[in-house]
């Protein structure tokens, strides 16, 4: 990965690479999830015991998906800072980052202990199965993120902001805002569908 | 694809660029856009196809969104192979949903019980064929 750092004038540059590399690496996340966004609608209508209505707690769902936007744009605003070279900043938007991130997964599982204490465990029947291999996918990967984004800023406060971790930081910003794309979806599908019907 | 300093955004160039201005803008589209059908679903102001419709029409928008303000999708010729990539995974994802949905619709149709069938069809004389 260290080569990364060489360009070669007049040719596509390895940075280019490294980014197409990754781009298509997140189209084949998207794939994983929409396997599990189909096996989600499968599930859905076709369950003896059909989710009860109020199921969900809609202000709990709500406060978690405005949170998840907005550590989107703090990302953003930690990439824009890293490219005035602004190390402070940039350590600054990527903590308030992790930060959201963190409370996004708290509410989370505060949501899931919630629905496994009124007996909807992912035992309870298929649908619960699907929702819970779902939400819970994309909970993972927001925790990985999030190990991500605290190893990226000991990184950037150790040795500032270098090409490559001005790079990684670009890496972890499309992985961070593909994440929010995912969640619009679940939020959507499973959540506002869910509650309507 | 151009070569670029790794100053510029993810893939933009000097066409939508990275700015605060696009990130705010998107920002608070998304914000919008998500606040809308909540209301609508939880003060329960539409209901069926419409509903379905505006939901799905308010997901297009955010998807639309994020690709254009945050991921800056598009707005560059150089990008082309992320956006045919991108288009590579949109049809596997639609071959994947319908094709499920399809097979799946249709087994339950081919695989009902005797009595399963009388409901059925029972329905379906009400409706009129």
């Amino acid at each position: 990965m260290s080569k990364a750092i060489v360009h070669n004038p007049g040719h596509q540059s390895t940075d280019d690479k490294t980014v197409f590399g990754f781009w298509v690496y997140l189209m084949t996340d998207c794939i994983l999830f929409a396997i599990l966004f189909a096996t989600y609608a499968v599930l859905q209508g076709s369950v003896a015991a059909a989710p009860s209505e109020g199921l969900f707690n809609m202000p709990l769902i709500l406060a978690a998906t405005l949170i998840l936007l907005t550590s989107s744009f703090t990302c953003g605003l930690a990439v824009l800072a890293a490219q005035r070279r602004d190390a402070a900043q940039t350590l600054t938007w990527l903590a308030v980052t992790f930060c959201l991130g963190i409370v996004f997964l708290v509410l989370e599982m505060t949501e899931f202990s919630q629905l496994i204490r009124e007996g909807n465990g992912w035992q309870a029947s298929g649908f619960f199965s699907a929702f819970f291999l779902l939400v819970g996918t994309h909970g993972l990967h927001i925790a990985v993120g999030l190990l991500w984004a605290l190893v990226l800023m000991i990184y950037i406060a150790k040795r500032g902001l270098t090409v490559i971790l001005v790079k990684r930081l670009r890496l972890f910003s499309l992985f961070w805002h593909f994440l929010d794309i995912i969640w619009i979806f679940i939020f959507t599908i499973v959540y506002l569908m869910g509650t309507a019907q | 694809m151009t070569k670029h300093s790794v100053d510029t955004p993810i893939t933009g160039d000097k066409a939508g660029e990275a700015t605060l201005k696009s990130y705010a803008i998107g920002f608070v589209l998304s914000i919008i856009f998500t606040i809308i059908p909540y209301i609508l679903v939880v003060n329960q102001l539409l209901d069926g196809w419409q509903l379905t419709l505006v939901l799905v029409v308010a997901a297009i928008i955010q998807l639309w969104v994020q690709l254009h303000f945050f991921l800056h999708l598009g707005n560059k010729s150089g990008a082309r192979w992320n956006m045919v990539v991108f288009l590579f995974m949109l049809l596997v994802m639609v071959i994947i949903v319908a094709g499920s949905l399809w097979i799946m619709n249709n087994l339950r149709y081919n695989l009902m019980s005797p009595e399963q069938m009388d409901v059925y069809m029972k329905a379906q004389s009400e409706k009129g064929f």
